[in-house]
């Protein structure tokens, strides 16, 4: 901690146009018995930006990761730079010049944002730290990216998209020669997108290779020079972007046409088994929201990310205190709902986040599906002891219809991959009965074999009867998955679109307010 | 669109965030128990008070700097005891060898008083660090074992004749009035503050305890920042081992058993977040001052020693609450 600047990327000579910043053939990576990444070839040239393609679970963060150090690899070949390397750590990376936005935040939230930006990088004076110098440092850089960010402001007082700017500036502080970004617009509007896509194209004249993860078809036919496609940890292809079609890019992506992408389900209207009138909830993120749902169809809530539409799901679950209104299901009003009551009338969440919500990671399988079921007489001994037995064929019988993935029955809930601990938290779902099944984002963090078969248990449910209701931030999955869908936008309803209303076209314009060209707008939409 | 959300804050507000309702309660409590007892301003109370808040000050530091980055010290008060046993033992032994001069023996006493302490500290860190487990076990086991070796060489009995130098100079001598350990708590607080505020060692600390994580993507070596807190800890736990065998005059091995729950205490109190990540010098030596003002009135109150516990458990249930709660209010706002 003696050096007065450290200053990565400025030992290497600029890369000449022509040759690769990063080679890697025949890379293998496993985690366990998973096999993340086969057979991996990528190649990163000198001033192009390559576009990373694939579904969630295709291996792109796995192959990132990869990239600047944070993950070895088991077998294959890595050559940074010209130079072949067998071992590599995100300090390393980062002198050699490789910088990365994850997805994932990377910053300190009890720091402020230019204690975040240098953190491991600090300049120092005679072991001190040179606060001025770095406060300059900071303001060049914000000032050279547009950014509007106050670098004394303690990150965790940040909205999301700022968070992600102060992200892209803290690699963008040091020269670098690669530079990594993994969708980097998810939580932008679509003034800060274009900013950074700016900034990205300028980047780019400047010589450096950017790898760009996303699956937004507008980003990647603006920006992208070569697409590489994958698929389930398998490299599909390289392509350039002037000789392809998005559709094109899509089923290389997905391996399949669109149309046999999603099922149709029968549409039998029963009676209404939930209805909110007028409901405001306490914390302000959905209000006057009236909508009912019956059974036999699949209802829909679209929007952005942070419109409320999550929140009224949590609501009716009773995990959103409800200011005005009334939650009634089948006749009964829920008033102080709470998981337990709304458990008792029937209605069955599954949240978004599996992890902290969801599961119980580390506990068998077993008791992860029929712990929402243990009063059930079924499940019970003379109603004081566990029936173990019936507990067992239960979870037997939900692996193999739901055709969960696991090492065995007594497998923690934390081995199974995302898509199959999203279909543990269905089989708990079946462990008792429910009349409304309330899906938050059902397909997030799942691959796209489990993406089909959780579609199919949708279809299932629906069909047997059920009320089901998703709310999605992926556009194709709500749109052809539901009968009727809702838009929510900034916690109102904003429209009600039903049966063959539900197009692409209807649903985007009730996303953005078009009356209003100022506000900022959320950045481009799903694939589809 | 402006860089940060705007919440409104009354000026009362921010000067509450910036820094806490703490001084406020103490000045507080300092004015109350003058007007309710004046014998707490005579000048030689205050130097008692003054040197039980350096004690606190010194251990809580270093238990500050073990929870900053999201670990826990259980072993703190067993040091004060090793160290104090095996300081003792070795000054005896290095003046039974023929060694003439008072301050050699002092010097090498306490420099191998503190073997122990450095051995606890390396041990913490490595088993927390390096292997992964659960901060709150591994001291629990080296606290455990720390106190049987102490309870086990000194066989249950004090170990007395250490040179005069030690026991009357260093324990009970002063300098402009004050006694050395408040120099000490002093150079201990200027020393952390600077490392906190001015050095990327402190900023290490802080990132390796607000997102593991993080940390390590951003490339530092965070195995190395969570050992030196262990180590740092044991060592100032050390210092206040030789400080206080010096005052009580002899080694003993059950020196310094409720400083854990004290260290842990003025921490909390002091705004230390035990998620990690937060936490600041000149809060936690305010905290020790207040909790030695607290104990020194109830003293002076006459109130039984057995209620000064239950008080002290109180104020820190409610420095708990007082911190879940601001947590989760500014969770609210995000």
């Amino acid at each position: 901690m003696t050096s007065t600047t450290t200053k990565p990327g400025a030992a290497i000579a600029p890369g000449t146009s022509d040759a690769a910043l990063i080679e890697i053939a025949h890379l293998d990576k496993s985690y366990g018995a998973f096999k993340a990444l086969e057979d991996m070839q990528f190649e990163l040239r000198a001033g192009e930006v390559h576009v990373l393609f694939g579904e969630n679970g295709a291996g792109k963060s796995t192959l990132i990761q990869i990239i600047c150090g944070v993950q070895p690899f088991d077998s294959g070949s890595y050559r940074l730079f010209g130079e072949t390397l067998s071992s590599l750590t995100p300090a390393l990376a980062h002198a050699k010049g490789v910088s990365v936005v994850f997805q994932e935040f990377s910053l300190i939230p009890d720091m402020t944002v230019e204690e975040n930006l240098f953190l491991g990088h600090e300049i120092t004076s005679g072991g001190r730290l040179a606060k001025s110098a770095m406060h300059k440092k900071v303001q060049a850089v914000l000032d050279r990216l547009g950014f509007h960010l106050d670098s004394s402001a303690r990150v965790s007082t940040l909205r999301r998209a700022h968070q992600q700017m102060v992200e892209i500036a803290k690699a963008l502080l040091w020269d670098c020669q690669v530079l990594i970004l993994d969708e980097p617009t998810a939580s932008l509007t679509d003034h800060e997108a274009a900013q950074l896509f700016d900034i990205i194209e300028q980047l780019r004249s400047e010589g450096l290779g950017i790898v760009y993860v996303s699956h937004r078809m507008p980003e990647i036919s603006r920006l992208a020079d070569r697409v590489t496609v994958l698929r389930d940890g398998k490299f599909i292809a390289t392509v350039n972007k002037a000789d392809t079609s998005e559709k094109e890019l899509v089923q290389l992506m997905t391996g399949r046409t669109f149309d046999e992408f999603f099922p149709h389900i029968q549409r039998n209207p029963g009676d209404t088994v939930l209805a909110f009138r007028d409901v405001t909830l306490q914390s302000g993120l959905a209000e006057n929201i009236s909508f009912s749902v019956r059974r036999g169809e699949v209802l829909g809530f679209a929007g952005l990310a942070g419109c409320g539409k999550s929140e009224v799901l949590r609501a009716a679950f009773g995990l959103e205190a409800v200011e005005t209104g009334a939650i009634t299901t089948g006749g009964t009003k829920l008033d102080n709902n709470s998981p337990r009551k709304a458990l008792n009338n029937r209605i069955c969440y599954l949240p978004s986040d599996r992890a902290t919500e969801g599961l119980a990671m580390h506990q068998s399988l077993i008791a992860n599906s029929t712990i929402a079921a243990l009063d059930d007489p079924v499940f019970s001994l003379g109603n004081m002891l566990l029936n173990r037995r019936a507990e067992t064929s239960f979870t037997e019988k939900m692996i193999d219809k739901l055709k969960i993935r696991t090492p065995g029955l007594h497998a923690k809930a934390d081995q199974l991959s995302g898509g199959n601990k999203q279909k543990l938290m269905i089989a708990r779902g079946l462990s008792r009965e429910f009349d409304v099944f309330l899906f938050d984002e059902p397909t997030v963090g799942v691959d796209i074999q489990a993406k089909l078969e959780i579609y199919d248990v949708i279809k299932t449910l629906t069909e047997e009867g059920k009320a089901v209701v998703i709310a999605s931030s992926e556009l194709a999955e709500v749109m052809h998955m539901s009968h009727r869908v809702i838009v929510m936008r900034e916690g109102e309803i904003v429209g009600e679109l039903d049966g063959d209303a539900v197009t692409e076209n209807a649903l985007l314009s009730h996303f953005f307010d078009h009356g209003d060209q100022d506000t900022d707008q959320p950045q481009g939409h799903p694939t589809s | 669109m402006t860089a940060h959300a705007a919440i409104p804050e009354s000026r009362t507000s921010k000067v509450l965030k910036a820094i806490g309702i703490l001084p406020f309660v103490l000045v507080l409590t300092c004015v109350l128990l003058a007007l309710y007892e004046p014998r707490f301003l005579r000048v030689s109370n205050l130097i008692n008070v003054l040197r039980n808040a350096s004690f606190l000050t010194i251990i809580s530091a270093g238990q500050m700097l073990v929870i900053i980055v999201g670990g826990f010290d259980i072993s703190v008060g067993a040091i004060v005891a090793l160290t104090s046993v095996s300081s003792a033992l070795s000054m005896v032994g290095l003046s039974s060898m023929g060694i003439e001069s008072a301050g050699v023996i002092v010097l090498l006493g306490c420099l191998m008083g503190l073997v122990p302490a450095l051995a606890v500290g390396i041990a913490n860190g490595f088993l927390v660090s390096v292997l992964k487990i659960s901060p709150f076990m591994v001291t629990i086991g080296t606290m455990t074992i720390a106190v049987g070796i102490a309870g086990y060489v000194t066989g249950g009995t004090p170990i007395y004749d250490m040179p005069e130098l030690f026991t009357r100079e260093i324990g009970r001598g002063k300098f402009l009035r004050l006694p050395y350990i408040v120099y000490a708590a002093a150079l201990v607080l200027a020393l952390l503050w600077f490392m906190q505020n001015q050095t990327r060692l402190g900023r290490y600390f802080y990132a390796v305890g607000g997102n593991e994580k993080a940390s390590r993507l951003t490339g530092l070596n965070t195995r190395k920042y969570i050992w030196l807190a262990y180590v740092l800890s044991a060592l100032l736990a050390g210092i206040v081992g030789l400080f206080l065998t010096a005052r009580v005059g002899s080694g003993e091995a059950t020196l310094g058993s409720n400083l854990m729950l004290e260290s842990i205490s003025v921490a909390v109190i002091g705004g230390v977040a035990l998620k990690g990540g937060v936490g600041r010098i000149q809060m936690v030596a305010l905290s020790a001052i207040f909790l030695a003002v607290l104990s020194n009135g109830m003293s002076l109150a006459r109130i039984d020693s057995k209620y000064h516990i239950i008080i002290i458990g109180l104020v820190i249930v409610f420095a708990v609450a007082a911190e879940s709660f601001r947590e989760s209010r500014r969770n609210k706002h995000v």
